[in-house]
């Protein structure tokens, strides 16, 4: 693992998300209370829609354009619809926003 | 003593023999059984699911050791059969000699391999047995490794979205102008190959290998056209060949394969032969259906008994997870045949069936396939189809007339008529739900998904809830908000107001959600309550909005946005025009006039949003709000200004209530109209609240509709003056957000309520002011232009990404 720090958790708004573009792709950073954060796949496996614009309601977040529900711990689809989105490490330090860059480097997903 | 029974091959042919002959007589014979592969019989049709990794082959054997063990059957298994002496009546084996008294050849089929150069090429493998299977899951297993299938055949194509599951690139080969061509025809193919591609595989028709080149292993294909494709793994599955040729050797009379009569005996006395390395009446087979029958007879013969093999027609379904296609007996054009076709593009659904003399004798079905069995059997039985050809391809359901019973065309539905077209929803999966504990809508939508898009299917699924609980089902009167509370929306509207609750907490706390935080059904309901109750104590919360109310823009299917500027009553300015033809230009922006009387800018990406409200700002327009549940557009004729008929200024009319309306918050979207003569340009009549303009003044219309319900609005009342109207538009826009549940639209929220109940209240002169006073003190908070605010560096800000981290790679 690397952590890269990537921002302070106020910059992600309480119940809401922002894009982190990596190698793998856009990763959003979901923050679920004021300290607690997840990362997952920003594309919804359903028609690609973009999770970060989602709803985020206790561990799980809404895609915006069809209502499929993911839990952020699993990233497995919640309810009737069966799919996953990839999830990364990630953690709080200190208010600062670590993710595992070895993650969400081209390699690791190779 | 029992006689000596020896079968050559243990298949799916061989090994439905054997179970047929123990039921009937487990003492007839002392079998022994030979198989080249060291193992016994499994589901040879299943590997398809195993090679994508949704069966495992444990999952597929159908007889085990400890079958062959209890049924005391001699098993010869990885040993090679070398010679038949059917003379001596001796089977030689590699490991030695068995004699018998009868023998069953079961020796099945063999790929057929295109004998191109480098065909023998480690890589290049069938699609036939485990072997095979497992070395295209390992060819899988490396990391963006490449398969090309040639043949595009029924084998071919599940293998090929096996390998393209497993997350392999595809390509198929196919030498024929379309897939399948055996079983389909030229349209249903086209629909199969755009499913496939869909799926990433890429399909090439009339493609004709020329060389499998490689240096030690497979490295690529060249076609005859000069493409050369890389890959790691070649399938072939061109088709497949009799094994007979222990058969020939043995002096058993073959033509293409093994000849045998109606009881399944070859030439040769006390020898017989089963599946895949039989020709009947010249006829070669391939399909599991006839090889069972086969099966049967052999059986019957072998205890002596009467039973003869007759051909029977077949159909075919693709066991490939979302492809559905079905086809039955002859469908080729020919003199004397005449077609009835039934396509649906958009639904991607083809049906055709082949008539000819009033019976039915083939049937070509893709994209929805539930009635393949019903016209199976009209060809099987060869039914006189006159009857009912005007609505045959409409299936069983149409025919003997229509049901007037609501409830018993619901119960007469089979499982797989779709119930709700936006999630795919079929009765069987609702009755499935219901049998495992849903007994309420509620329960339905959250178990299937049934009736939880566009929710017109709602009926539908309360009348199989009706049909399949009986007198166990009674129509809920009311429906919680969602699954975080038992409350309705009436309930809950009613206790922040009672209780006085002013945040989303309290609301949890105090009305025991069962939830952290909601989820998207209730949130957005809940934020919304609070802040038509509350304007000045509740703040509004963007995280629990919809996407599109929290980016002030409508998101596209792209991913990108809509940006629509206010145009007061539909007027504009050539100023105005050319900073939007500026914007569109500068960001890219494709230009659309909507139905609204604006302009909408389609295709703005998120992170330019800031930027092209700044720019527009600048021009001196404001958001247009096209993306809220709140004011949309006041849409206007050109009224006394300029229209010989028009009676009032109902442009200016306009401009004023939007001027008043814009901002607010509504429980749905609102529409006005005003029209400035009962000519009705501005289609007042079908809007939220419509007025028209009269020589007397002014009539205002509410709860019309033209969307998914089209409805003409009610005449709430005729006032003389434009003050007048303007305040009664207004107090009836506050007792909507007061009072309707959130997004009911207002003519489903007048329904509720009864019209009369808004009259009286309305007609309350201080009430009606009341409302008006409510009403501009939520505006005092909520009437700013979203634009200005978040072209704000700090709050553009957040529109980009926080960190990009493709860039730390690049140095």
């Amino acid at each position: 693992m690397s952590w890269i720090d990537i921002g302070h958790i106020d910059d992600v708004p309480l119940r809401g998300a922002r894009l982190v573009r990596t190698e793998v792709g856009c990763v959003a950073i979901f923050r679920t209370d004021a300290a607690e954060v997840f990362a997952a796949s920003n594309t919804c496996p359903h028609k690609r829609g973009p999770l970060s614009e989602g709803i985020v309601h206790g561990q799980k977040v809404t895609c915006p354009l069809h209502n499929w529900v993911f839990d952020l711990n699993t990233g497995e689809a919640q309810g009737a619809d069966e799919g996953r989105i990839d999830t990364y490490p990630v953690r709080l330090e200190g208010g600062r926003i670590l993710l595992d860059g070895t993650a969400v480097s081209r390699r690791s997903a190779a | 003593m029992a006689k000596k029974l020896i079968v050559i091959g243990a298949g799916m042919a061989s090994g439905r023999l054997l179970e047929h002959l123990l039921e009937a007589d487990p003492g007839a014979y002392d079998i022994t059984l030979f198989n080249a592969e060291p193992r016994g019989n499994y589901n040879r049709i299943m590997l398809s699911p195993v090679l994508s990794g949704e069966k495992s082959f444990a999952e597929i054997v159908t007889h085990d050791d400890d079958w062959y063990g209890t049924n005391r059957v001699t098993c010869r298994f990885g040993e090679r059969v070398m010679s038949v002496d059917t003379a001596r009546k001796v089977v030689v084996g590699e490991k030695g000699e068995v004699a018998y008294d009868k023998l069953v050849f079961g020796t099945g089929s063999s790929a057929f391999i295109i004998p191109c150069p480098g065909h023998d090429l480690p890589g290049v493998v069938a699609f036939r047995d485990l072997e095979d299977t497992t070395a295209m899951t390992e060819a899988a297993a490396r990391p963006g490794a490449k398969a090309v299938v040639i043949g595009g055949g029924l084998l071919g194509l599940e293998a090929a979205a096996a390998l393209r599951l497993r997350g392999m690139e595809v390509t198929v080969l196919h030498i024929a102008s379309h897939l399948m061509e055996r079983q389909l025809d030229p349209a249903a193919g086209y629909l199969l190959k755009k499913d496939l591609e869909k799926r990433g595989i890429t399909v090439m028709l009339e493609a004709s290998t020329q060389e499998i080149k490689g240096d030690g292993r497979v490295e690529s294909v060249l076609l005859a056209d000069g493409t050369e494709l890389p890959c790691d793994i070649v399938c072939m599955a061109v088709g497949i060949r009799p094994a007979v040729k222990l058969a020939q050797d043995s002096g058993i009379a073959c033509g293409r394969a093994i000849k045998v009569d109606a009881q399944m005996r070859t030439e040769t006395p006390d020898v017989f032969a089963v599946g895949e390395c039989v020709e009947f009446e010249g006829a070669l087979f391939g399909l599991v259906a006839p090889l069972y029958d086969q099966a049967k007879v052999l059986a019957k013969t072998l205890l002596g008994q009467e039973e003869t093999f007759a051909m029977r027609e077949l159909s075919t379904k693709l066991k490939v997870t979302g492809c559905d296609l079905f086809s039955a007996g002859d469908f080729a054009d020919g003199p004397g045949r005449e077609d009835i076709v039934y396509r649906d593009p958009a639904r991607g659904i083809y049906k055709r069936l082949v008539i000819e003399a009033d019976r039915l004798i083939g049937a070509v079905m893709y994209g929805d396939t539930a009635d393949g069995n019903w016209f199976f059997g009209l060809i099987k039985d060869g039914t006189d189809i006159s009857e009912m050809r005007e609505t045959l391809i409409f299936g069983p359901s149409y025919q003997g007339g229509a049901s007037a019973d609501p409830l018993s065309a619901v119960a007469a539905l089979p499982p797989e008529a779709e119930i709700c077209g936006c999630n795919g929803v079929c009765k069987g999966d609702i009755v499935a739900a219901i049998a495992g504990g849903a007994t309420d809508l509620g329960a339905i939508k959250a178990t299937t998904k049934a009736s939880a898009s566009c929710g017109t299917c709602t009926g539908l699924v309360e009348q199989v809830l009706s049909v399949t609980l009986g007198d166990d089902f009674v129509l809920p009167t009311a429906q919680p908000v969602c699954g975080c509370t038992e409350l309705t929306h009436e309930d809950v509207r009613r206790l922040i107001k009672a209780q006085a609750l002013k945040s989303q907490e309290a609301v949890w706390q105090e009305l025991g959600w069962k939830t952290r935080n909601g989820c998207h059904v209730c949130r957005p309901a809940v934020n919304f309550y609070l802040l038509a109750d509350w304007p000045l104590d509740y703040t509004d919360d963007p995280q629990s909005r919809f996407v599109n109310e929290r980016n002030h823009a409508n998101i596209q299917k792209d991913g990108t946005y809509s940006v629509m500027p206010r145009m007061w009553g539909g007027m504009t300015t050539p100023q105005e025009l050319i900073a939007i033809a500026q914007a569109a230009e500068k960001y890219g922006a494709t230009v659309k006039v909507t139905g609204g009387q604006r302009i909408d800018l389609l295709g703005v990406r998120k992170e330019d949003l800031p930027a092209i409200w700044h720019d527009l700002n600048e021009a001196g327009m404001v958001s247009g709000h096209a993306y809220t549940k709140g004011l949309r557009t006041v849409k206007t004729c050109v009224g006394s200004d300029w229209c010989r008929f028009g009676t009032q200024d109902s442009t200016g009319l306009g401009i004023k209530l939007e001027k008043k309306l814009w901002g607010s918050w509504t429980p749905h979207k609102v529409k006005l109209g005003v029209s400035g003569c009962p000519r009705n340009c501005a289609e007042a009549t079908c809007k939220d609240v419509g007025i028209i303009c009269v020589d007397s003044g002014y009539q205002i219309g509410v709860a019309g509709a033209a969307g998914m319900d089209v409805k003409e609005t009610e005449r709430l009342v005729d006032v003389p003056t434009e003050n007048e109207a303007i305040e009664w538009t207004t107090a009836f826009v506050q007792l909507y957000r007061e009072h309707a549940r959130y997004l009911d639209r207002p003519y489903k929220w007048v329904a509720k309520v009864g019209l009369d109940w808004v009259k009286e209240v309305l007609s309350d002169d201080a009430e009606r002011r009341a409302l008006v006073a409510r009403f501009d003190v939520s505006q005092s908070v909520y009437q700013t232009d979203p634009w200005a605010e978040r072209a704000e560096p700090e709050a553009a800000r957040r529109f980009q990404p926080l960190a990009d981290l493709t860039l730390r790679a690049a140095e």
